[in-house]
């Protein structure tokens, strides 16, 4: 334990190699050398393929791939059989699409949000689309969060699922799961969180929120890309049928019928990504044994840093909330005349790794009346100087394109 | 370096006011689905010329400047000289020049380098091409 902001940034050789201010981490995160080595120890020990061949790499890798899955329960305070590895979160989101939602009728509703990126939007608009459900939205507030008094309006008896964002890619909003909770429960219906944004910033105890899915990538929180997660509850997953049918997924096939393999391996059918799965398990050891208070402080330490010079550019203008109370270290900006393509062009000449653009979320852009926004998304690697940095290039950007 | 693409020659164009025209012979909009940008481009043919271009683009500085050079460019000029604009411009994304009347995409030059950013140069010459066909039906 312990916390030294240059020690740990220290750990990503990515960053140490090149120098690049990277504050694009909400598209994808770097590595730290824990995981780097876990995944090249695994290919030169234990590369083989996963449960079937009995030889002694099959078995090591078969250990590997498992301990990993036993890494992230135990990460997520749940049991390991309740975790569903998937090649990211929008495979996850999609297999409840499809398989939650083949047991749902026609009439039945699901609940989504205006800030949701396209991977928990557009699921479920294919699920109405073939199941002839009712998809519904819940609006946002003045300041960028989900309007959660919205709820009792939205949330009918015919409501099967809500589906949200944990914590928005665009304005960094942490959505309050015990509302969002509290209203499922009181029709009955189930709650899935799309995770993606809110793993990287610290441990999580899903059997507290009490919520039913979870949805989550690697590639964000420190993990190689190809790789997720989704959570659900045991009796979810055995009530569900199996999405995708192949290798993997069975306990016994016969010209008539295939009878399923146990959850969660019903839900893993063909050979899953092993050694971004073993990358993945080193990852959360990783982050289970940082200083989390610490990090955290860390993160909105330069958040406010970052919330205040943007607070004094008279023409830049924070889309979302503008506080820390509620948030992720994601902060996006608007600047008046100028394009966030632009601007993230001039900020690379910076050596400022940005995004620009709609962030797959059109439906909260065309609520801001916006073509796009300009994001800066940091990771517990960060430093004043990544803040600077950018400050300094965005006076740059608006003197040479407003 | 990134900076080289906005020099003063893009700027400018990116800058100058847009209009649309009141009564096109046929008006398009497309959208990049990347970023989201979207580019509405209005034609007005007349005697099998080009009488008028109107453009009104929600996109980047090089999609503004784009449509722009399309507009001053092909006003006044002969249908033909519209389905030659893609070349010239692929030959300028490729390190090559532009002919006639195309000569002012050599501004473009410096997005060579930048394949991410091509296709913001292109999104209006695909108007363009939806414009006139639908212009000519």
């Amino acid at each position: 334990m312990g916390f030294d902001a240059a020690t740990l940034r220290a750990e990503f050789p990515l960053l140490a190699r090149c120098g690049v201010h990277y504050l694009d981490s909400g598209a994808t995160s770097q590595l730290p050398r824990a995981v780097l080595d876990a995944v090249v120890a695994f290919e030169i020990t234990s590369r083989a393929n996963v449960l079937r061949s009995v030889h002694r790499l099959a078995e090591a890798a078969t250990e590997a791939y498992e301990g990993a899955r036993g890494d992230v329960a135990r990460y997520l305070n749940v049991a390991r059989d309740e975790v569903v590895i998937t090649s990211g979160t929008t495979a996850a989101i999609n297999i409840v699409a499809r398989s939650f939602g083949d047991m749902l009728q026609p009439g039945d509703e699901i609940v989504v949000s205006l800030i949701e990126h396209h991977a928990n939007f557009v699921p479920w608009q294919m699920l109405r689309d073939r199941r002839g459900i009712v998809l519904k939205v819940l609006p946002l507030t003045a300041d960028g969060r989900l309007d959660l008094s919205a709820l009792g309006r939205v949330v009918t008896s015919k409501c099967r699922l809500i589906a949200l964002t944990h914590a928005s890619n665009v304005t960094g909003a942490v959505t309050d799961v015990a509302s969002v909770v509290s209203a499922a429960r009181s029709v009955d219906a189930k709650v899935l969180l799309d995770g993606a944004q809110r793993v990287p910033h610290g441990p999580l105890d899903l059997a507290a929120l009490g919520i039913d899915f979870y949805a989550f990538s690697g590639h964000k929180m420190f993990a190689p890309t190809g790789i997720g997660v989704l959570w659900a509850r045991k009796a979810l997953l055995e009530a569900m049928p199996p999405l995708l049918g192949g290798g993997e997924m069975i306990r016994t096939v016969t010209i008539e019928r295939t009878i399923w393999a146990d959850v969660p391996h019903k839900f893993e059918a063909g050979t899953p990504p092993i050694a971004q799965a073993v990358g993945l398990g080193a990852a959360v050891r990783w982050l289970s044994a940082l200083d989390w208070p610490a990090v955290s402080a860390h993160e909105m330490h330069l958040t406010q840093r970052l919330l205040d010079g943007i607070g004094r550019l008279r023409w830049a203008r924070i889309v979302g909330p503008a506080e820390l109370q509620g948030r992720i270290p994601v902060v996006s900006f608007d600047i008046d005349g100028a394009h966030p393509h632009d601007i993230c062009q001039i900020l690379d000449g910076h050596g400022v790794a940005l995004r620009g653009g709609h962030h797959c979320a059109q439906p909260l852009m065309d609520h801001l009346g916006l073509a796009g926004t300009t994001r800066a998304s940091l990771a517990l690697y960060n430093n004043e100087a990544d803040i600077d940095a950018l400050l300094t290039g965005l006076d740059d950007a608006a003197a040479r394109l407003r | 370096m990134s900076d080289d693409l906005y020099q003063r020659a893009i700027l400018e164009r990116a800058k100058a006011p847009a209009r649309r025209l009141d009564s096109p012979s046929a008006s398009v909009t497309v959208d990049n689905p990347l970023c989201g940008d979207r580019v509405t481009l209005d034609v007005m043919l007349e005697n099998g010329a080009i009488a008028a271009i109107g453009h009104q683009v929600r996109g980047c500085a090089l999609c503004q400047a784009s449509a722009a050079v399309i507009a001053a460019t092909l006003t006044g000029q002969a249908l033909a000289a519209a389905g030659a604009g893609r070349a010239a411009l692929d030959s300028v994304l490729k390190g090559g020049a532009a002919q006639a009347p195309w000569q002012e995409l050599a501004i473009f030059a410096p997005v060579q380098r930048h394949k991410s950013r091509q296709d913001c140069v292109r999104l209006p010459f695909e108007a363009l091409a939806q414009a006139l066909a639908q212009a000519k039906t």
